[in-house]
Parts: C-alpha cells; structure tokens; sequence
C-alpha cells in the first residue's frame, strides 16, 4: 500500500511543479499592462488583450449554443426518453463523441459551418465547434444532475396534479440546475483551452482590434500561446510572453472550475431528502 | 350488502389485478370505499397495500411494467379508463406519502404549488387557500412567521403536516396516505391522528397503517389484505372484534406479519 501512496504524493507533486514552473516564470510579465493592451511590434512587446477577450466571446458563444442544446437533450434522455435501442443509441453516439480527438472536430467545423453553413472563418463557427465539443459534458453532467432528483419530488408534484412538464420545470429542473451549471463551467473550462478545434474555423494570428460580431476573426489564448512557444521568429525573445499567456489561460480555466466548485457547494442540495 | 345502501360509496373496485411485469401484486381486489369515511389497509409487508393505494391515483402510470385489470370507479366513473385526465384526477384524489417530502422551496411555495399547477394564479386567493390549508393541518401556529422560510428545515412531523397541508390546499375530494406516521415519533404521530379524524368530515381518506392502534383510533373501515387479495373488509370493530376469517384473527391478534 506504500507505494501506492507515494505513486499519488508523486503525481501530486509533479502537478504542483508544472504549476510552480509556469507561475514562477509567468508571473513577473503579467501586469494590468500585459491584459490589458494589444501585442507590438510582431508580438515582441505589449500585452494579450485581444486574445483575453478573444476566449471569453468564443466561450461565450459556446455557451449559448450548448446550454439549450445539451440540456434540453439531457431533458429528453432523462425524463422522457424511454429505454429502447434508438435511446441506447442517442447515448452511446453522444458517449463517444465524447473522446473524439478536437483536431477531428475542427475538421468537421470547417466542412459544416465554415464551408457547409457558408459561415467563412468567425467567431460563430468556432464557438459552435467548441459547442458539439462541449455537448456531450453538458448532456452527461446534466443527466446526472437529473437522475440525482429524488423520485419522492417528482412524485409529489405530480401527485399534486401537476402535468409531467410542470413536474420538469418547477421542481426537478431547480433542484438539478447546480450540477447542470457545474457540468456547464466544467466543459467549458474544457473547451476554453482548446486549440485544434478553433485552429481553422476563425482564430487569427494578429488581430489589432478586438471583434465586433460573430462573424469577425478573433485572437484566443491558447492558439496565442502555441505561436509565442513554437511559431514565432524570435522564440527565445519571447518565451516569457509565452509564459505569461499561459499564465493567464491557466488563471482562466482555474476560475471557471472553482466557480463550478462553488455552486456544487453552495446550491446543493442533495442529500436533504 | 346493506352497507352500500345505506351510505354512498365515494369509491368502488372491483376486480382489479395488477401486475409488475409477470408478477400478479394483486388478485381480483374488490372493495367499497364510502363517502367521508376512513378506511384503513392493513395486512403484512408485500401484501399490497401501497400497490392498492397506489392504483386508486393512478401512480402506477409512472412504471411502464405495471398491467391493472377491472375496475376503479370514482363517483360511478372508471378511472383506470385510457381518456382519464391524470391532473384533474390527482387533483381530485389527493396524497400523503410515507417519507414527508416537502419539495426544496419554502413552507408557502410548497402550499401554494398545487393551486399554481392547477392554473390559479390570482394572489390573494392562493394566499387564503394557504392559510387555511395550512390552519386545518394544526401547522399555523409553528410556522406562521416562518412562510418564506425552506420548508425543509423544519421537523419531520411538522413537514408531514405541511404536506398534508399541500394535499388538502388543492381542495380533493379523496387523499390517501401511505403509512404517514411511521417515520415520525409518537407526539407528532398523535398530533396527524387527531389531523385525520378532523379531516374526515371534508374528505374520504384511505391510510395504510402498520399499526393496530392507529387503525382502530382513526379508521371507520378497515381492510385485511394478505398476498395480494384483499381478505376481509368491514367496520373496524368488527375486524378487531370479531373477524370473520382466521387469517385475519391471526394478524390483527399479532400472530404474524
Ligand atoms: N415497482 C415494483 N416492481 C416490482 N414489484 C413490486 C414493485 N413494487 C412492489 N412490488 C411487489 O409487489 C408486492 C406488493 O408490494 P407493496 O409495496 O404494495 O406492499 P405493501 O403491502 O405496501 O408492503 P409494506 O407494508 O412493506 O409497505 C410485493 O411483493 C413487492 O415486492
Ligand atoms: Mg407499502
């Protein structure tokens, strides 16, 4: 059982040092500056305000696309959805869509909303590819939630002569709403650091100017971050930047996993009945 | 019988057979529920007395592998017939389950839930209806400083009490409860008793019980049931006094069960 224990104390400890590493040597570039002005002279100086902003619309519009979708087809599979072949199908697709590689993902979004829906490179087309990257986090984190509601409410509402969807909508859909936003914030921290997927569907090596619609080009930190460390003409120059970016990334999809930890904790109430 | 001449049955069944999947839970069960009565189900655990209970809201429809057989008839009408409305008929036989399960809203909200979901909207009716419903289940003087309090902070008598209050806000012609007292400890089990007998003048209730005191406190009727068939069914006393059957002799002595 020893070793067991110091297989954990070691991974626990490499997580803390890849953490160290990227603080250490982060920390010391990131200023208000550095968020909050646009790259200079070809990414040499300045700040990744546009690639913040960048990630926060594109999550944005991720999550406006997967939160009707994946939470009314978790609505279907848990409260409606008999269990027949078609269903077991519906799960399994939405299971295994769940490990496919992004890069196949981005692939996919050029074919169908950059060329297909005549999108061209945007903001929308990446946002809706992170979205069906995100989809199946969302449909499995809020079945669960769902399968989470005690019977005893359902039944008690509709005993009342509540209708099925009344029962849904007043008091199962509250009670599973935290592990529904939780599944949310977690597969969209998920989706904020992803590359592959946006790679061809509208993130811009240089952008000056933040985007104006959906239909604009955008900077992003993780594709910033995969130029400053592999891409750019004076690498060494510029690894610090590299290191800030990731620093930041990193600061992003922390907040966006301890904001799923607080509503787990603050709103749940599983385990009351 | 003599019996269903002289009083208005509220509910009669006759012949019904259910079945979870190959299993029959209950064998040809017929029984006659008069009006503004309380009939209490007794009979050993897994004889059917929930299955029974269950049947008479139409619970069931949940459970995709439950079958029912013959007939439930509501003021002369079948309810197990395919066009019932399952709202209105809810609204109409009303329920108290064995665990409280107050939903995770405030003590107002919980009473108020049944009259929104049947479209009554306007304020200051549901608010009377909550008042009341709430006096009537002998709650109002705990928690009337408390509506907007979680309802599930309160205690699990008060909370079976304020389902009770839930139940009779929507103003049903029947309730029926599933051992309702049996989380509960003895205080707040005398306080749902004297609730019941109360209540009775207002509406027709059936309530499984586990407990030979409680049935002989409460019920005007009491229904013997074992392995799914319903046994015997009469006047309380009678059961207890003078049963008819030998089974039933046994239970009700505490031979069994
Ligand atoms: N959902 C179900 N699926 C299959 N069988 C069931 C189901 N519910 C009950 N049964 C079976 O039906 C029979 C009657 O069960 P029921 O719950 O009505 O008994 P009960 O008289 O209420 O018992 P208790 O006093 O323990 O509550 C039992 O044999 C039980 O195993
Ligand atoms: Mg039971």
């Amino acid at each position: 059982m020893r070793w067991l224990f110091l297989c954990a104390v070691l991974v626990f400890l490499l997580c803390c040092f890849v953490f160290w590493d990227i603080a250490s040597k982060g920390f010391g570039v990131v200023s208000l500056e550095f968020l909050l002005t646009s790259p200079r002279k070809g990414m040499t100086e300045g700040g990744i305000f546009p690639a913040i902003v960048g990630t926060i619309y594109v999550s944005l519009v991720t999550a406006v696309f997967v939160i009707p979708f994946g939470v009314a087809t978790a609505i279907y599979l848990s409260e409606y959805a008999r269990d027949t072949w078609v269903t077991r199908l519906i799960r399994a697709a939405i299971r295994n869509l769940a490990g496919v590689p992004s890069i196949i993902y981005g692939l996919f979004g050029v074919a169908i909303f950059v060329d297909g829906l005549g999108m061209g490179p945007s903001l929308l087309a990446s946002g809706l590819t992170l979205g069906l990257l995100t989809l199946p986090y969302v449909v499995a984190a809020g079945e669960e939630a769902l399968r989470h509601v005690p019977g005893s409410y359902r039944e008690g509402a509709l005993a009342l002569g509540a209708t099925h969807w009344q029962s849904i909508r007043t008091v199962v859909l509250p009670v599973a709403t935290p592990g529904i936003v939780t599944g949310v914030l977690l597969g969209l921290s998920r989706a904020a650091g992803e590359t592959a997927p946006i790679l061809f569907t509208g993130v811009a090596f240089y952008l000056r100017y933040v985007p104006s619609s959906v239909w604009d080009e955008f900077m992003a930190l993780p594709y910033h971050l995969f130029i400053l460390a592999t891409q750019h003409h004076a690498i060494h120059q510029v690894r610090p930047l590299a290191y800030g970016t990731a620093l930041v990334l990193l600061g992003f999809v922390f907040s966006l996993n301890l904001m799923a930890f607080w509503v787990r904790k603050k709103y749940s109430v599983y385990g009351q009945q | 019988m003599i019996l269903s001449l002289l009083i208005s049955n509220k509910i009669e069944i006759q012949h019904l057979d259910l079945f979870y999947g190959a299993k029959q839970a209950l064998k040809s069960v017929s029984l006659s529920i008069p009006e503004k009565s309380v009939v209490a189900l007794i009979g050993p655990s897994g004889c059917g007395k929930s299955t029974l209970l269950r049947s008479i809201n139409r619970m069931h429809d949940l459970d995709p592998k439950v079958r029912l057989d013959g007939e439930i008839l509501l003021d002369g009408h079948n309810i197990l017939h395919g066009n019932t409305n399952l709202n209105k008929l809810r609204r109409r036989v009303g329920m108290v389950f064995q665990k409280p399960n107050p939903f995770p809203k405030s003590i107002y909200d919980n009473v108020a839930y049944g009259l929104e979901v049947n479209g009554i909207h306007d304020k200051t009716r549901i608010r009377a209806a909550v008042e009341e419903s709430i006096r009537e289940s002998y709650l109002w003087d705990e928690v009337k400083n408390d509506l907007d309090k979680p309802a599930l902070d309160l205690s699990g008598g008060q909370q079976q009490r304020l389902c009770i209050a839930r139940a009779i806000a929507v103003e049903p012609e029947v309730i029926l409860m599933d051992e309702p007292c049996s989380a509960l400890d003895p205080i707040s089990t005398a306080k749902i008793e004297a609730l019941i007998l109360r209540l009775k003048e207002r509406f027709t209730i059936v309530i499984v019980t586990h407990n030979m005191q409680q049935a002989q406190r409460v019920a005007d009727f009491t229904a013997f049931m074992y392995l799914g068939e319903l046994i015997e069914f009469g006047r309380t006393s009678a059961i207890f006094e003078q049963p008819n059957q030998e089974l039933t002799r046994n239970y009700v002595s505490g031979h069994f069960g």
